[in-house]
């Protein structure tokens, strides 16, 4: 106990300093500026804050309020409320983190300046982006025109479509045909449209047992948790839910409400389609992999392609076995805090970062499951990996992990957001 | 300066340059068990906890000791012995409140 003793008292007198600098308004050491405000972009900028606070940050987000989608399948469901996974970005001002509401039209990495549509231009010494995901209307023929036309929702970023697509469920007929598309890894959230499935099939149970869930998954099986949903599936849903694998959609008619699959047509009187996924157009010009993602170093989360840009989140080229998901969102804005707070003041560098997941995902209102995972640098592969004999995945479902990822989503909710 | 302000400075102190990889490792803990360790709802909270009995707690589910455990067998096992002492470590040095 010396030791942390000895760190304590030590730790006193310059947060002393740092908090005086702070308080009297002196100029700042760093400017930090964060493109979006998801569990990426907010964690960041608010943990360089808490780590930091000689540093200056800015958060730029266009939306008003955090819409989170975790847990908003529940809202599909009908057993939780948009309003139970909306919340302010008001707590990151305790940390003193400057939150401007505005829409990033380009980034200048000459003049290490953000564009805004509407305010002055923002300076920065360092930038994080975490754009999160954008959507690929395009690849799929009809598919852009039947979003548009507000008939085939996607939900897949939480919001107004995840109230809309409940009003569709509620709309549809006892007996009537829903079917939810699944683009081919890699996507947001993993197991997130098995979870809708299960949830939605709850509902129909309860509200219209006579209809029908048609998963068409363009995957040649389920990428995540397997075995528990397929369980879930056949204890709990066994008329209602029909999974079929290699189903990618190559082309919508909403005329017709058929999608067009490899090997046949399919209609269904309502879709949820999930569109094929890439980085936030933002973050275009660091898209370094497959024309899609940002390549990353995983020690700092700096870009492949641009020094002193530092990409976290769903935008990013993943690991081998990283999922694109919340929770590791808010680790990857950790490591990259840490490295930033580091890079601008000249200390050394972590180079054994480690990073963990756990998803939970409801299998019904009650009982839930998760996949967990821990990941850490290989220096011979000079990339983070998933630690072997580590991680796993429940060994039933349960109600007590049902508790668990509310719990969770209160928990990072609160981390990510002050 | 009160002894009550000298003490909630001090024990902010702790957090801000608590051993940084210690530190940096704990707070991917805190995607669950929130922010510092100060959990809300069915997870523990471990802020403020003693070091040496955390650390015993995250060896035992390591070592696969807690039957009852639902995820943290496996997020032990994906540490050494010395990252969950200073990850312990760090928890230990937070407010409990």
């Amino acid at each position: 106990m010396t030791l942390s003793r000895r760190h304590f008292l030590g730790a006193g007198a310059s947060f002393a300093l740092a908090g005086c600098a702070a308080v009297g308004g002196e100029k700042p050491i760093a400017r930090v500026v964060v493109v979006g405000g998801g569990y990426g972009g907010a964690t960041a900028a608010k943990y360089i804050r808490n780590w930091d606070p000689r540093i200056e940050v800015t958060l730029v987000e266009r939306n008003e309020f955090f819409v989170s989608c975790p847990i908003s399948n529940l809202v599909l469901a009908g057993t939780k409320r948009i309003e139970d996974v909306t919340l302010p970005y008001t707590g990151l001002g305790r940390y003193g983190v400057k939150v401007v509401r505005d829409e990033v039209t380009a980034l200048d990495f000459d003049k290490k300046q953000v564009r805004l549509a509407r305010g002055e231009s923002l300076p920065y010494d360092r930038l994080i982006v975490a754009p999160g995901i954008d959507f690929q209307f395009d690849k799929v023929p009809g598919l852009a025109a039947a979003e548009s036309s507000g008939r085939v929702l996607h939900a897949w970023k939480a919001g107004p479509q995840t109230v809309a697509l409940r009003r569709q469920l509620e709309a549809l007929p006892n007996g009537g045909v829903f079917a939810i598309s699944i683009p081919k890894a890699p996507y947001r959230c993993p197991p997130g449209p098995y979870e809708r499935a299960s949830v939605i099939a709850q509902y129909f149970k309860q509200a219209k047992p006579r209809s029908k869930l048609v998963i068409l998954d363009a995957n040649p099986d389920l990428v995540s948790k397997k075995g528990l949903f397929l369980k879930a599936w056949s204890d709990l849903y066994p008329n209602i839910i029909e999974y079929r694998p290699n189903s990618e959609l190559i082309e919508f008619d909403a005329q017709r409400n058929v999608a067009k699959l490899q090997v046949e047509d399919f209609k269904a009187d309502l879709f949820n389609i999930i569109p094929p996924q890439q980085a936030g157009r933002i973050a275009q010009p660091l898209i370094s992999v497959n024309n899609l993602w940002v390549g990353v170093d995983f020690q700092t989360f700096e870009s492949a392609k641009v020094p002193g840009v530092h990409v976290i989140g769903d935008a990013t080229a993943a690991a081998p076995g990283m999922p694109k998901s919340g929770f590791m969102a808010n680790n990857h804005a950790k490591v990259a805090s840490d490295s930033v707070i580091a890079l601008l003041t000249g200390a050394p560098v972590n180079r054994e970062p480690i990073l963990t997941n756990t998803c939970y995902s409801f299998v019904s209102d009650k009982e839930a499951v998760h996949v967990a995972s821990v990941h850490k640098w290989d220096a011979a592969q000079k990339t983070v990996v998933p630690v072997a004999g580590a991680g796993g995945v429940s060994t039933a479902r349960s109600a007590l992990e049902g508790e668990y990822a509310l719990a969770w989503a209160r928990n990072i909710w609160s981390d990510t957001l002050g | 300066m009160s002894t009550a302000l000298a003490a909630s400075l001090s024990l902010a102190a702790a957090a801000q340059t608590a051993e940084r990889p210690g530190r940096t490792w704990a707070s991917t803990c805190a995607a669950c068990h929130g922010s510092d360790g100060k959990a809300q709802g069915a997870i523990p909270a471990i802020a403020g906890r003693d070091a040496e009995q955390l650390y015993r707690t995250l060896l035992e589910f390591k070592n696969g000791q807690r039957p009852a455990a639902t995820v943290m067998h496996q997020h032990a096992k994906g540490y050494a012995d010395d990252e969950l002492r200073r990850i312990a470590q760090a928890f230990a040095a937070q407010s409990a409140r």
